[in-house]
């Protein structure tokens, strides 16, 4: 997994609250047995209309946006499935942090695992980034070291992540890899529980 | 000593490691595997080369993608890899699969407490987030990302931070014709789609007591609807009558052994929990969702709400973007609402009592012309069951169709797709949209209101019917 530690980027606004994993990536799209790829099927039914024709009326198929890597929404962004496809699909498309109010506790995990770094702000300031990004080109700074999130004119807010999740996406570990050192721990465990 | 709930009892019995500044690591008992979320996680296995580490403790079959009318025939070939690759990794890594072919092979949430798998007191995680089901037994089950596939079948263990706890609180009974699939739709339009977000959901009072196994697994199975990851219910006598005989439950004395220990597990009663909240069973009503979450569910006899109800700005532009989505006015009755499809069967509305229910409603009568519907039992073994008491031969006279086990027009992965624009009654989890199908629109009901709405040909309160087992 990437490392991630500070991120500057272009904001894309989605003001939807609820957006759920079948928006994010439909299940066609699920079949696939490889983890690269899904960009192409982000949104794929706003994006496109029933015969794949690209929906003018969508934001993220305005060019203005075509280099975002921020994505900013509402209220429980993320939830259904547990599909990690979903960050996936956010990510190959060139998301690296998504900010919003809320977030599907899946997702938000999904997220971590995958080294997109999920930021919790509050209504109010995701307000503003959403207006923001809406009338203009807006770039945002995203420091996971000083759990801040800043731009050039003023806009100044915290964000926590619990210790493990930082330092998970700040050195992008192998899990597998830290919980294996714990392996005769989990020997132990076995044993004396006759599991 | 300290009182404790159920959730707490679990967890301490499945710490193996605890650490400053880390979550717990903790132990998991039973890991369900399908075909969807799996490929990458034995791909990262092969990258590294490492192992399986309890392929005794993981059990694997194919749902998803399954085909219902002619289970061998797989149109897509994309489909096809998929479930091959399954086959395969599951071949490789020496993991028990019910394939296509077996006869326990079904939904992965149906066969687990179908096969008693699935016990009170243990840790159940699969990558799907209907694994909250599981929950119905006493058991802290909760779905998962590939990437924690891939760690749960190197270290069968995961990294958790103990959840908060929120009661949710059953009071009365519910009335006749009014179901388990009501009571959580009821619950979850009353609280919000993101009320259990954070939480572990323990359903309890009276009206919960008083369900059956297959009900309790109808309420944990949405929970996740609720955003909770996982929803339980303590263990009772439901809970271990069901167990015995069951095929991976211990029988003999080691049964009455076990059903000490699952009673023991029970919260105690002064345990407290983060959260509590009521709702009274008496005064819930057969549900219909009218929008894209399901939350957004009303009872039968009411009217579409309006945007100008709203509480908020964002509120109002979302029941604005539902309306348009579903082709529906604001102050409609529902049940002026003409359906084109029924879909009776999912993880939530799939088992033997499901279409026993729906039988009764259908039976000796015809759907409706303008309807096309279908009944998906949850898993071969309920197929059969069905069939030997005679249910298929209800629905196919009824003019249903009678289809093979899977899940099908839940989430439309397999051929099972409504078409563009069309309505669906649906004993489904999630109204989201186009998850049916692209541009599709469906209703969350109970497997009664479906098949009532599938013979109307719009939605009705189904208890103008009358029916054995409403008097029951």
């Amino acid at each position: 997994m990437e490392p991630i530690r500070q991120h500057q980027g272009l904001v894309y606004p989605i003001n939807r609250a609820n957006i759920d994993t079948d928006q994010i990536i439909p299940k066609q799209f699920l079949k696939r047995i490889e983890r690269q790829g899904f960009g192409q099927f982000l949104f794929y039914n706003w994006r496109y209309d029933d015969d794949g024709n690209v929906r003018s009326n969508f934001s993220l198929n305005d060019p203005k946006y075509k280099d975002a890597s921020i994505l900013v929404a509402g209220e429980n962004f993320g939830c259904g499935s547990s599909r990690e496809h979903a960050p996936w699909s956010l990510q190959d498309y060139g998301f690296k942090v998504i900010v919003a109010p809320s977030f599907a506790d899946i997702f938000f995990n999904n997220c971590v695992k995958t080294g997109i770094l999920p930021v919790q702000l509050t209504t109010k300031e995701t307000e503003v980034l959403i207006a923001n990004a809406e009338a203009k080109e807006y770039k945002l700074t995203v420091d996971l070291e000083q759990e801040k999130v800043y731009d050039s004119e003023g806009f100044n807010a915290s964000f926590s992540l619990s210790a493990y999740q930082r330092e998970m996406l700040l050195n992008g570990w192998d899990e597998i890899s830290v919980t294996l050192t714990h392996e005769d721990k989990i020997s132990e465990f076995e044993a004396a529980t006759s599991r | 000593m300290q009182p404790k709930t159920i959730v707490e009892k679990i967890w301490d019995k499945h710490v193996v490691h605890q650490e400053k500044d880390k979550p717990d690591l903790l132990y998991i008992d039973l890991h369900l595997v399908h075909e969807v979320t799996s490929p990458q996680a034995f791909e990262g296995l092969r990258m590294k080369g490492r192992k399986v580490r309890r392929p005794d403790l993981t059990y694997a079959t194919m749902d998803h993608n399954v085909p219902t009318l002619d289970r061998y025939f797989i149109k897509d070939p994309v489909s096809k890899k998929q479930m091959d690759t399954l086959k395969d990794n599951c071949e490789e890594f020496g993991i028990t699969l019910a394939d296509i072919d077996h006869p326990d092979q079904g939904i992965v949430h149906v066969i687990g407490p179908e096969l008693g798998l699935t016990q009170p007191g243990k840790t159940i995680v699969c990558g799907d987030s209907h694994t909250s089901t599981h929950g119905a037994f006493g058991a802290l089950a909760f779905g998962i990302g590939t990437s924690e596939v891939e760690h749960v079948l190197a270290t069968q263990t995961l990294w958790q931070a103990p959840p908060k706890t929120l009661n949710v609180k059953v009071n009365g009974e519910l009335g006749k014709g009014v179901t388990a699939k009501d009571l959580i739709l009821a619950i979850i339009a009353k609280f919000g789609v993101r009320f259990g977000t954070g939480y572990v959901i323990e359903y309890t009072g009276d009206a919960v007591k008083s369900l059956t196994m297959e009900e309790r697994m109808t309420v944990c199975n949405m929970s996740i609807e609720a955003g909770a990851r996982a929803g339980l219910i303590s263990p009772d006598e439901t809970t271990f009558e069901f167990l015995q005989g069951k095929r991976h439950v211990p029988d003999g004395e080691a049964f009455d052994k076990a059903v000490q220990e699952w009673k023991a597990l029970a919260t105690d009663p002064d345990a407290t929990y983060d959260a509590t909240v009521e709702i009274n069973g008496d005064e819930i009503e057969p549900q219909v969702s009218w929008g894209t979450n399901p939350g957004m569910c009303i009872p039968v006899n009411e009217t579409i709400p309006s945007p100008e109800d709203a509480n908020s700005a964002s509120e109002k532009e979302e029941i604005e973007r539902a309306l348009e989505y579903m082709g529906l006015e604001a102050g409609q009755p529902i049940t002026s609402v003409n359906v084109d499809h029924v879909f009776i069967g999912s993880c939530t509305n799939s088992r033997l009592s499901d279409l026993r229910r729906a039988a009764d409603i259908v039976i000796g009568k015809k759907v409706s012309d303008h309807v096309t519907a279908i009944v998906v039992p949850g898993s071969q073994t309920i197929k059969l069951l069905a069939e030997a008491e005679g249910l298929d031969k209800v629905f196919l006279d009824a003019g249903f169709e009678w289809r093979e086990a899977g899940c099908s027009m839940c989430l439309a992965m397999n051929d099972d797709v409504i078409p563009y624009g069309e309505r669906c009654a649906s004993t489904s989890n999630r109204n989201f949209e186009g998850r049916q199908g692209n541009g599709a629109r469906t209703h969350l009901v109970s497997p009664e209101m479906a098949a009532a709405a599938a013979i109307e040909g719009h939605f009705i309160d189904v208890r103008k019917y009358t029916v054995p087992s409403f008097s029951s």
